[in-house]
């Protein structure tokens, strides 16, 4: 389509080789930390939070927030992209790793190949089971050193880091394990079903 | 949550600038002929993408601030960051006659369609007013009087987008009342507010809960944040306060 094709006059902001190198296709580097979401953000207090992992499982399970804390905690350093076109460099986390979670949880990875993870506000998104597995996913709730704050889904979020950020579910409440994929809340309106920002998998069909 | 507008593939096509408007004098209007659109719903935006003489290349996402009704043109109204790699370009280089690389339309929940009803309460934070834009366009162009509020929250008078426009729709009978605050300065006579939003303004002019309105709240994070968590506590129900958030993205 734009073979040969330039704009006339834009020169644009070339970054570092380093920098570059880091950059998934089409995104560029942001150092603020921007807020996107669909409506108001939900508060939970904590003494009514909680974890649940169900669908596909044997017996489903849950957590509160004082359990949730009880499990070890991981710091994962990690860039994150949005599909929105920014990406931000060594953003610092601390979290319980989905792993961790679902190791206390009774299922068939066979049978239960995609989980579904469901927010406070009705949010949802899908992702393949292996991709939340293998240290690559975790609940997250502490951002650069600080409790999450609300509106980047504060009390806790998902966070995979490997995947668009829409796939990092604010206010995250749980997942649920099923044997059929299905689209999520951005993944029904458009956007790709599984969004590698290294293959530029923003829309449907990229 | 309702799902609207299901997506085909997303190809990135061509259009020309046919038209450019200032706006103010940090916003500027461009109309782009698409011969290959596909049409759109108010309140969606476009993938744009720039390329160098290099191969370098940057991508952006704008609203369209013009209505579906427009055929195959499209107009977006971008603001121009100071700092930023993309907006100077298309508010000082482009002209009448240039192509740029689009792809759309994107987005299928922050948008309204007749069918969604109303009475619609937008409220707009700077730019954040460009895809509000392209809803009272659109019930203008549809001719359906759905009663509408719009409130629009400026830095000073000079930076209101689409002024004049506003002011004529508002006289124009069509059960549109825009409500203006400016932050930072007001004029001699002014008799918009003078504030930034809070909860106090929101309560003056929110439609009242039993009528069951639909709000779009579209703006900075800071703005979009104040805006749609004062509505709760008027007894707005969280999934018809539909928001968008855009940059300059400050650091928390």
């Amino acid at each position: 389509m734009s073979e040969g094709f330039f704009s006339r006059g834009f020169r644009g902001r070339r970054q570092p080789g380093d920098v570059a190198g880091r950059l998934p296709p089409g995104q560029y580097l942001e150092r603020g930390f921007p807020v996107l979401s669909a409506g108001p953000t939900p508060h939970t207090p904590l003494e009514r939070w909680d974890f649940s992992i169900g669908g596909n499982v044997k017996e489903p399970k849950r957590w509160t927030w004082e359990e949730l804390m009880a499990l070890p905690h991981e710091t994962p350093t990690v860039d994150i992209s949005c599909v929105t076109k920014w990406t931000k460099f060594d953003t610092h986390w601390e979290g319980v790793s989905v792993e961790t979670l679902l190791h206390q949880v009774d299922y068939d990875p066979n049978v239960a190949r995609f989980v579904i993870a469901f927010s406070d506000g009705g949010y949802t998104t899908n992702l393949p089971l292996a991709d939340v597995l293998g240290g690559k996913a975790w609940v997250a709730f502490i951002y650069e050193g600080q409790p999450l704050a609300p509106e980047h889904g504060g009390p806790a979020r998902l966070l995979v880091p490997h995947l668009y950020f829409w796939k990092s579910a604010k206010w995250v409440r749980g997942l649920r394990l099923v044997e059929q994929d299905e689209p999520g809340f951005w993944e029904s309106l458009g956007y790709h079903n599984y969004g590698d920002p290294w293959k530029e998998q923003r829309y449907w069909g990229d | 949550m309702e799902r609207t507008a299901l997506l085909g593939r997303l190809t990135w096509q061509f259009g020309e600038v046919v038209a450019t408007h200032p706006e103010t004098t940090r916003t500027k209007s461009l109309t782009l002929s698409v011969p290959n659109w596909v049409g759109h719903l108010a309140g969606q935006h476009v993938d744009l993408r720039l390329t160098a003489d290099d191969g370098y290349q940057a991508e952006r996402s704008y609203s369209i601030a013009s209505p579906p009704e427009d055929g195959q043109q499209i107009t977006l109204t971008i603001e121009r960051l100071d700092d930023g790699e993309v907006s100077p370009y298309l508010t000082d280089e482009l002209r009448v006659g240039d192509k740029l690389e689009l792809r759309g339309p994107i987005g299928g929940y922050f948008v309204w369609e007749e069918r969604l009803g109303g009475p619609l309460f937008l409220i707009a934070g700077g730019s954040g007013i460009v895809p509000l834009m392209a809803m009272i366009r659109h019930r203008r162009a549809v001719g359906n009087p759905i009663p509408t509020r719009l409130l629009v929250s400026s830095r000073i008078y000079e930076d209101i987008i689409y002024r004049d426009e506003l002011e004529r729709e508002a006289e124009a009978g069509m059960a549109l009342e825009v409500i203006h605050t400016l932050t930072r300065t007001q004029p001699p006579g002014w008799t918009g507010y003078g504030r930034r939003i809070d909860a106090e303004l929101l309560r003056d002019i929110a439609w009242p809960v039993e009528q069951h309105p639909l709000a779009y709240i579209c703006g900075p994070t800071s703005f979009v944040e104040t805006a749609a968590t004062e509505l709760l506590p008027l007894g707005y129900v969280p999934t018809r306060i539909k928001t968008e958030r855009f940059g300059p993205t400050g650091g928390s």
